[in-house]
């Protein structure tokens, strides 16, 4: 019997610490963290979410799409003559967020056509046919094997193993964090504001384009009312490819700022975990919602810094899938609810 | 959909026609076939075939693993291709089979029991109805909240399980010793001879051809017949009825009167005990368990396996497990095929690449897989099913009368 004995010595000695008072000792620094990660994960979520308020699928295969924006970014401040150095370029202020504007668009640019194309390649086809959505889901993983792969064995023959391959890149840095100003004793750095401004701008102008212009109406046209936004002229096609278009955009900026905050980790495995943090965001704020995304993703972040300070660093990505399980099961609407087509102008 | 996907399978394909003459045996003639043809699947690592046996990795060895996949495969078959539920955490089941069987028997393990009052000899076939009862009970603890749930969310969900599961056996250092792993899980032990003092199906019996790898697929193979059987038997039954009225349309399944619901978690928790069956063999062939063998990235492996044969066709994922496990390994080491020199370790190191373009294209141009599953008049027996079928395929020899009674008895193919 010992041995059952010893089970339950095992269970009592601990086998996940708390260590609330981690959390409580650093309470704004994390909150200040979790809110630079949030605002990644948030803008990652709006592609889920507009994807999924248009069509009613969740495009699986949007954190590889973040992924390529990553290694888009990358080969962009490559083509402006950085390499990959120990230490970090110093080039005033205005030349390096010049640098990072570009890098920015390197992203977008990679991003946006990838999810372009994928919508092209992948689901045009099976829409065309009229497929159950478990294909589409099937499609979609197939689609993330395929551009995982690529990256990791294709990308590096192509460049001359300048990119891809199985070990994450070399970091380029542009920017070193350096604190500019403290919130209730919470270090802030030039990253993180960077990060978090840059992400709440690109939500907000997202969020009055589909608010305010012609395409917008036209985005939440079809996701009310496919049928009858078709019959009131507006092209449904046109719509998911602009749809995608957006996601695509968004996450190559998404990229891009998650490379500022962790620069080791552009690696073709490097989307996968993100892209479920960023779904759960987009389902805690309600999916098809774009302000559900924004604060979805913020809340998300926060939690999940928390939780790591609390459990342990590498319990971290456990909180996102908790959360997410816990908001399916209690309001699977989210907090906001679905309804980028209830929105009105 | 149904008509268009429909009507060309009914064209007198190869497949359909060894399909028709298959059912049109008689059943002492189908086993007269049948069982000569397991024997000789169940001894290709023994004749070892000149180009098919692998050359980078043991043969035996990589028919073991394909034992242990083909039974993954029939388990996450359940779930996705007859109840249409889509399931990318099965690797999660996978895992907490074998870490059953690992922490039971592991002298690593805090719960080892080997020490006190089990014997070694028999520690793994005592572990193994324990941990297919443990992997059930952890279906039902996932299925019985999220089951509920819309079917895409219901992927996204099982995804984080798997992932979760993972990061247990990662990070419960106390109990799993983390990425160090269960070393020396217990296997039986039988077959003691003066060359093998471990017993055959010890890892350290590597003399080919009857090495551990061979006496793991004997095995593996015993349960893939009684896992067939009785998967068989549920899918001919009331429960299989079920679960195609919940794959085609829930909610006319639960208007006509269908517990969806109570069927769904019986799908969850049959697929879940038979990848907790694989997943106890794996621990007793490779008799040690590290946490990276659980990747999420497997889930989708097996969900090629199933997508790849032919939804919802036993036979079907069967094949698809096999051209899973068989092709990269087929590559592996190889440096010629047929006098052409080939770099064959590249070509294996494309699979998941490969296994991705299949994906999509298959569910473009034949979602129904290889080998698509048919859909039977489940209500009146086998007779009626053959007569029908007849008759479908001597009225398709007139294309000009496709009747609808043809369409009836095709009507699985989605």
């Amino acid at each position: 019997m010992s041995a059952v004995m010893s089970a339950g010595q095992v269970l009592a000695d601990g086998v996940i610490d708390f260590n609330v008072q981690s959390l409580v000792d650093n309470f704004w620094a994390l909150t200040v963290d979790g809110l630079t990660y949030g605002s990644i994960y948030a803008l990652v979520a709006v592609g889920y979410t507009l994807v999924y308020g248009v069509l009613r699928l969740i495009n699986f295969a949007h954190s590889e799409i973040f992924m390529l924006g990553m290694f888009g970014q990358y080969a962009m401040l490559m083509l402006l003559g950085f390499t990959p150095r120990g230490d970090a370029y110093e080039q005033g202020t205005i030349m390096t967020v010049t640098y990072l504007l570009l890098a920015m668009i390197g992203g977008m640019i990679v991003s946006g056509g990838a999810a372009v194309g994928l919508e092209r390649v992948a689901y045009r086809p099976l829409r065309k046919r009229g497929a159950p959505s478990l294909v589409f889901l099937i499609t979609a993983i197939g689609a993330s094997f395929v551009i995982q792969e690529f990256v990791h064995f294709v990308l590096p023959k192509l460049t001359n193993n300048e990119l891809g391959g199985s070990i994450a890149q070399q970091p380029i840095r542009l920017v070193v964090p350096s604190v500019q100003f403290t919130v209730f004793g919470a270090d802030v750095t030039n990253v993180e504001i960077v990060i978090f401004v840059a992400a709440l701008v690109l939500a907000f102008a997202t969020e009055r384009f589909v608010t305010l212009t012609k395409f917008g109406r036209g985005i939440r046209a079809v996701a009310q009312d496919p049928v009858t936004a078709t019959l009131m002229g507006v092209s449904r096609e046109r719509v998911i490819m602009l749809t995608f278009l957006i996601g695509g955009l968004l996450a190559g900026a998404a990229a891009m700022l998650y490379t500022l905050r962790v620069p080791s980790g552009i690696i073709y495995s490097g989307g996968f975990i993100l892209g479920i943090k960023a779904f759960s965001a987009a389902v805690l704020g309600g999916i098809g919602n774009l302000r559900g995304a924004l604060l979805g993703g913020l809340l998300l972040g926060v939690m999940e810094l928390y939780g790591q300070a609390l459990f342990g660093t590498e319990w971290r990505d456990v909180v996102a899938f908790v959360v997410l399980i816990l908001v399916l099961m209690i309001r699977p609407t989210g907090i906001l609810g679905e309804s980028l087509g209830r929105a009105r102008a | 959909m149904s008509t268009e996907t429909a009507r060309p399978t009914l064209q007198l394909s190869f497949s359909d026609k060894l399909r028709l003459w298959w059912d049109a045996l008689a059943r002492p003639t189908q086993w007269l076939i049948g069982v000569p043809f397991i024997v000789f699947i169940a001894l290709l690592p023994v004749i070892r075939p000149p180009v098919l046996t692998t050359v980078g990795t043991d043969f035996g060895g990589v028919l073991a693993q394909f034992g242990m996949y083909a039974l993954l495969a029939i388990g996450l078959n359940v779930v996705v291709g007859q109840t249409g539920l889509l399931d990318l955490g099965y690797v999660g089941f996978y895992a907490i089979g074998a870490y059953t069987v690992g922490l039971l028997t592991s002298p690593d393990s805090p719960w080892n029991l080997t020490d006190d009052w089990l014997s070694r000899d028999w520690a793994w076939l005592f572990a193994l109805p324990i941990a297919i009862a443990i992997t059930a009970i952890s279906g039902l603890i996932l299925g019985t909240p999220t089951l509920r749930l819309r079917g895409d969310y219901l992927a996204i969900v099982t995804l984080g399980f798997g992932e979760i599961v993972r990061l247990l056996a990662d990070n419960l250092t106390n109990l799993t010793r983390g990425g160090q792993g269960l070393t020396k899980i217990a296997y039986p032990v039988a077959g003691v001879s003066e060359s093998r003092p471990n017993g055959v199906f010890s890892a350290g019996n590597s003399t080919a051809p009857f090495n551990s790898g061979t006496w793991w697929f004997w095995v593996s193979i015993v349960f893939i017949i009684i896992v067939l059987l009785i998967v068989g038997n549920l899918e001919r039954s009331r429960v299989g009825r079920a679960w195609v009225a919940i794959r085609e349309d829930e909610d006319a399944a639960e208007i006509m009167g269908v517990p969806t619901f109570k069927f769904k978690l019986w799908a969850f928790i049959i697929g879940a005990s038979i990848g907790g069956l694989s997943g106890a063999l794996y621990a007793g062939q490779v008799q040690f368990v590290v946490p990276t063998t659980f990747n999420v990235i497997n889930s989708m492996l097996f969900l090629c396996a199933v997508v790849l044969g032919g939804q919802g066709n036993k036979l079907g994922v069967i094949l698809g497990a096999f051209v899973i496990v068989y092709l990269p390994n087929f590559f592996l080491g190889r440096t010629e095929l047929f006098g052409i020199p080939i770099d064959g370790n590249e070509i294996a190191n494309y699979k998941y690449l490969f296994f991705g373009i299949a994906l999509v294209v298959l569910m473009i141009f034949r979602p129904q897989g290889l080998i698509p599953a048919r859909q039977k008049l489940l209500a009146y027996g086998r007779p009626i099913y053959v007569a029908t079928r007849k008759a479908a395929l001597a009225l398709n020899r007139k294309p000009a009368a496709a009747p609808a009674a043809a369409t009836d008895a095709e009507g699985g193919a989605r």
